[in-house]
């Protein structure tokens, strides 16, 4: 039953896992994001969908069971902060390289390092640029609200399952901590074993059933041909994805003269600072990527023709501006603003830069 | 008799089990890997449990186990083969999961997800084929090298002062209580293939009880690392390595043996 309640960003998403019908989730406990398993562990999800949870010995084992576990076909997750979301990259490139479908949380504090447990956008590079060895990228889905952890869940694993890709919904410790209501959809039944063979048993490993021929699960080409052809293959999903399951949301854009682009709670506060420019008679838009890769650098592309300059504020000391630069080609200036080490920007300090970097007078 | 009549089904005395697949072994001649991958799926025939079993390579000599071994099967990151096997077999608990992994994937790289899968009792397989060095990646020096033994990276011979003594991970892991069965074996003899075979099977037979984990160690060559011919390998593994490692049931029912 779809239920409207007051909860944390973790224990948000973590009740909508259960409620998506996932099959298991393997964690290990980090700060800002324990609560996802904590709030598992309580909930006792066996009883409620036969859902698994396990706490495994590290975010390098947890990574590898939900490979294993993908790779029967079922629908699995884990969740991390930052220094454990390090630790899950070589499993990360090999669910990308084995093409298993996965959905991977990191609740992002800041770095480098042991860093800090305050929130934090300091991961953009790793998430967006594929994280650990290898030619590959993820699906990135960025909530901005408690509702969208929420609601993210259900379209990770659309995601997942129809690329055969992991996917990295790119949270903050700001969104994982706060408390907002949240709309729970009804719960999803998890796909039978009979449902699950049928659907999967062209590629998933849960044994021959039937005597139908094996399947293998790798990421190994010893020969470079095959190697290159895999690649192609995943970079043909990748054109793919940015053709078919872009998102992006524009506020206040249509009359806009100035652009901020900001993602997940930097959108949230950038927000609040549209309407203090426009206040004082600054018409300013926003741009919020929803997925920060595929990014929306057509649209980008587009609002050049209209916008003087563009201010990426993020939660960290530059790292999207990159990638707004290069989708504008200089046709504007760019610049950034952001606060590091677990300090959030306020509106009116985003604003003064707004002013002094782009509007200038 | 030619060849045509021996191989008439009336005149054959052996067959291979269709759980091999037809692709020529990728191993040096005169390697135990392919008789353990041999006797894994033999015993995989004989309990009828093709349809419910699968198998997750490690990286080393045996990451193409998959080319060979003719279940579905997972492909591993080096060292993970227990994590992969935890995730399939607690999302499909009826199913009969087993990894194949050398010692530098279970002693070295995977220590963690190896002591951590054994302590959940997890109700799985693991094969442990143990041939004192890193085939793989050209003879390296690996957790179970032998003091004194020459490798690639103990050029001198391993001096335990500096390199740290062998370690018997099998002993390790069978004081753990999620451990059910453990056995160390041998394959460079027909009588000890028989009774590696034995074990194994014991092993898989064990999955249905889900009581733990069975854990069934492998003492083989590596003639191309160790720089020998393949009967100087065996007979070196004779007189070194079953001093070291010695064979024989060491946990049965969840009771270590008492010796
Ligand atoms: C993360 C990582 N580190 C190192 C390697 C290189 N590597 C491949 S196989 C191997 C050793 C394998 O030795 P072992 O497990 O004893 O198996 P064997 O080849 O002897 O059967 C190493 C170090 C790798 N593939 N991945
Ligand atoms: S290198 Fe050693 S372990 Fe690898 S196939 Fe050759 S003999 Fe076997």
């Amino acid at each position: 039953m779809a239920e409207l309640k007051l909860m944390k960003g973790n224990e948000a998403i973590a009740e909508a896992a259960i409620r998506a019908g996932v099959d298991a989730y393997f964690g290990y406990p980090i700060t800002p994001q324990s609560e996802v398993i904590e709030y598992l562990m309580s909930e006792q999800p066996e009883h409620r969908t036969g859902m698994v949870v396990l706490q495994a010995e590290s975010e390098v084992a947890a990574i590898n069971m939900v490979y294993g576990a993908a790779g029967t076909g079922k629908k699995v997750m884990t969740s991390s902060s930052s220094p454990g979301i390090s630790l899950k990259q070589e499993g990360i490139s090999y669910l990308a390289g084995a093409e298993l479908p996965a959905v991977i949380l990191n609740v992002v504090r800041g770095g480098p390092g042991l860093g800090t447990i305050q929130p934090s956008q300091a991961d953009y590079f790793q998430s967006v640029k594929g994280g650990g060895h290898g030619d590959y990228r993820l699906y990135v889905l960025a909530p901005a609200s408690v509702q969208e952890m929420a609601d993210f869940v259900d379209d990770a694993f659309e995601m997942a399952f129809k690329y055969k890709t992991p996917v990295l919904i790119l949270s903050d410790g700001l969104i994982g901590q706060m408390m907002e209501k949240v709309l729970l959809k009804d719960q999803k039944a998890r796909l039978t074993d009979k449902e699950l063979q049928e659907r999967h048993g062209d590629w998933a490993t849960f044994g021959r059933v039937g005597g139908r021929e094996r399947n293998i699960i790798t990421s190994l080409d010893l020969q470079s041909e095959k190697m290159e052809n895999r690649v192609h293959r995943l970079m043909a999903k990748y054109k793919r994805m940015e053709e078919e399951d872009l998102r992006f949301e524009k506020i206040k854009c249509d009359d806009a003269d100035y652009l901020i682009v900001a993602y997940g709670s930097s959108a949230r506060i950038a927000q609040k600072t549209v309407d203090l420019a426009r206040a004082k008679g600054h018409k300013v838009g926003l741009l919020r990527p929803i997925t920060l890769f595929p990014y929306p650098k057509k649209e980008l592309m587009e609002m050049t023709k209209q916008v003087k300059g563009i201010l990426s504020v993020e939660l960290n000391m530059g790292q999207m501006v990159e990638d707004i630069r290069l989708a504008v080609e200089h046709k504007v200036p760019v610049e950034h603003f952001g606060r590091t080490g677990g300090i959030i920007h306020t509106p009116e300090e985003i604003l003064k830069a707004l002013e002094e970097k782009i509007i200038k007078g | 008799m030619d060849i045509k009549d021996i191989i008439k089904p009336e005149n054959q005395v052996y067959k291979k089990t269709d759980l091999m697949t037809e692709n020529a072994l990728s191993y040096c001649p005169g390697c135990g890997h392919g008789t353990a991958h041999r006797l894994t799926m033999e015993v995989v025939e004989e309990l009828g449990i093709k349809e419910d079993t699968i198998g997750v390579a490690p990286v080393g000599c045996s990451v193409l186990a998959y080319d060979f071994m003719n279940v579905d099967m997972q492909q591993a990151a080096h060292g993970r083969a227990p994590a992969l096997a935890t995730g399939i077999s607690r999302t499909w608990p009826d199913k009969y999961v087993f990894t194949y992994q050398g010692d530098g994937d279970l002693a070295a790289i995977g220590t963690a997800e190896t002591i951590h899968a054994c302590n959940r009792g997890e109700n799985i397989v693991i094969i442990f084929i143990n041939n004192g060095i890193y085939g793989m990646t050209g003879g390296q020096m690996a957790p179970t090298t032998l003091p004194g033994m020459r490798s690639s990276t103990s050029p001198y011979g391993r001096d335990v002062r500096s390199m740290g003594s062998p370690i018997k991970i099998t002993e390790l892991i069978s004081n753990l209580p999620g451990v059910y069965f453990v056995s160390r074996q041998a394959v460079h003899t027909p009588k000890h293939v028989r009774k590696a075979k034995k074990a194994i099977k014991q092993a898989f037979e064990n999955v249905k009880l889900k009581k733990g984990l069975s854990f069934v160690e492998i003492v083989s060559n590596c003639n191309s690392g160790w720089k020998m011919t393949p009967n100087d390998a065996n007979k070196w593994l004779e007189e070194n390595m079953l001093d070291f490692y010695q064979l024989g049931d060491i946990k049965i029912d969840g009771q270590l043996v008492q010796k």
